[in-house]
């Protein structure tokens, strides 16, 4: 772990999410559901210089380990990012994050007369095209802002 | 067509298409060859929005196919005004017909209610979304009159919300066919259908005023401009006079201009123009019958459940 990143202190258990671009480690928060009133131990370095991306950000969620349906949002607005699970102050698992071809479940549709935001029993579920999501029930697209539509955000 | 549910025109690829206008033509020259093809059979009518022509026209459908029709009756005498969800009601109908054709107010309802049952559901309309059959007679109408290639087709109207225009842009884009799209700026095509036809390499345009395009054109397809889509009445007023054809207009239009409307109109076509040989829009409605009893007659022979 280089210096840079010892800034922001060492987790005992949980998962430490880097290369995450400049200026989203609040979003991936938001993908994650954090607002801090439900007592996690979060560290967040901005901005910090990376030899591959400049600048960064790194988040660090103590005593949790991401879904695979909140990585694949992740994905949208991180796609450099990494994936570190940690155990016992060291990684076991360091993946990086894959474009899923769908994202079910996590998003709401903006538009707000689609099935999907009705009281019907049915998830929603975007199809991942080249500029963003496309829900795959009334076609609207979300091309930017992905955290905003977050499911509950 | 290999299809359960018809939701969407962009499930529809050429051979579909002229197979079910082959099959429309056969029963319009003879009816009676098919009178009592789907004896038994029960098509249920789940109308969520009122209608007239779709939901009189799978009715009469049906019936000179030897079928039945059921009808959840006006939604404020449904089980829906006590609560029950879209999906409780299409798998509740699903065990009472054959087959169920749908309205809904919401983008997006007839995909979600054909997950939830076995039987074919058509797509009559799903708010600002689709409306396929209304396509499939609407391209039948285009082809005898125009054909279906090398043609050039004006839309002009509320594109936008125009269900009936987003279908039929993406059908045409099987064809041989130039789109122009004739609208206000505050109505034109989403983006989501302007993706479409983009990535399915269809020939478009878009146009402010008709003038400039209107002698190009073969077809022109009009649809009403919604009042009820403007905040201020005089704004309506000042954009719908735009868009009103009569006859003095289609003065400059070829002859053999087909003009054409999903109906109802209100005042975007002048009555006139239903004496000028232009006028095809009764017709283009009477089709639905023969149009859909083909696609009923292509859904119900191909699949659903057995029983």
């Amino acid at each position: 772990m280089s210096e840079h990143e010892l800034r922001v202190s060492k987790i005992r258990n949980g998962t430490v999410i880097d290369h995450v671009a400049a200026g989203q480690a609040l979003n991936v928060l938001t993908i994650l559901g954090i607002d801090g009133t439900s007592g996690e131990s979060v560290s967040v370095g901005m901005n910090v210089p990376s030899g591959r991306l400049g600048r960064k950000d790194i988040v660090k969620v103590e005593d949790r380990e991401l879904s695979p349906s909140e990585v694949d949002v992740l994905s949208l607005i991180a796609p450099e990012a990494t994936i570190n699970i940690v155990r016992d102050y060291e990684v076991v698992e360091k993946n990086r994050v894959e474009r899923p071809e769908r994202v079910v479940g996590v998003l709401s549709c903006p538009n707000h007369n689609c099935i999907t935001n009705g009281n019907e029993p049915v998830a929603s579920k975007f199809t991942v095209v080249s500029d963003g999501l496309r829900c795959e029930y009334c076609g609207t697209f979300i091309h930017e802002s992905f955290a905003e539509h977050i499911d509950g955000s | 067509m290999r299809h359960d549910h018809l939701i969407s025109a962009a499930q529809l690829s050429r051979d579909d298409i002229e197979a079910v206008l082959d099959r429309a033509a056969e029963i319009d020259a003879d009816p009676a060859a098919v009178r009592e093809r789907h004896a038994g059979t029960v098509l249920a009518l789940c109308f969520f929005e009122p209608s007239t022509r779709t939901k009189m026209s799978f009715d009469t459908a049906m019936k000179r196919l030897g079928g039945e029709t059921i009808d959840m009756g006006s939604v404020e005498s449904s089980s829906v005004k006590k609560g029950e969800t879209l999906a409780d009601t299409a798998r509740v109908i699903e065990g009472y017909a054959d087959a169920i054709v749908l309205r809904h107010p919401s983008e997006g309802s007839a995909k979600m209610a054909s997950e939830f049952v076995d039987v074919p559901l058509v797509n009559a309309g799903d708010g600002a979304g689709q409306h396929p059959s209304q396509t499939l007679l609407d391209l039948y109408t285009i082809r005898e009159n125009a054909g279906l290639d090398d043609i050039t087709v004006g839309i002009m109207g509320d594109l936008k919300y125009g269900r009936t225009v987003h279908s039929l842009s993406m059908a045409l884009t099987n064809f041989d066919v130039r789109q122009h799209f004739v609208s206000p700026e505050s109505l034109r095509l989403p983006r989501s259908v302007r993706y479409d036809l983009h990535e399915a390499g269809a020939q478009v345009r878009e146009h402010e005023e008709l003038a400039g395009i209107l002698p190009e054109l073969d077809v022109l397809y009009v649809t009403r401009i919604q009042r009820e889509r403007f905040p201020d009445e005089r704004e309506y007023r000042e954009v719908a006079g735009e868009y009103q054809i009569d006859p003095d207009i289609l003065a400059e239009a070829k002859e053999s201009l087909t003009v054409m409307h999903p109906l109802p109109r209100v005042d975007e076509i002048d009555p006139a123009v239903d004496e000028t040989p232009h006028a095809q829009y009764f017709e283009q409605a009477h089709n639905g019958v023969p149009v859909r009893m083909a696609l009923l007659d292509t859904l119900l022979s191909q699949g659903g459940r057995d029983r």
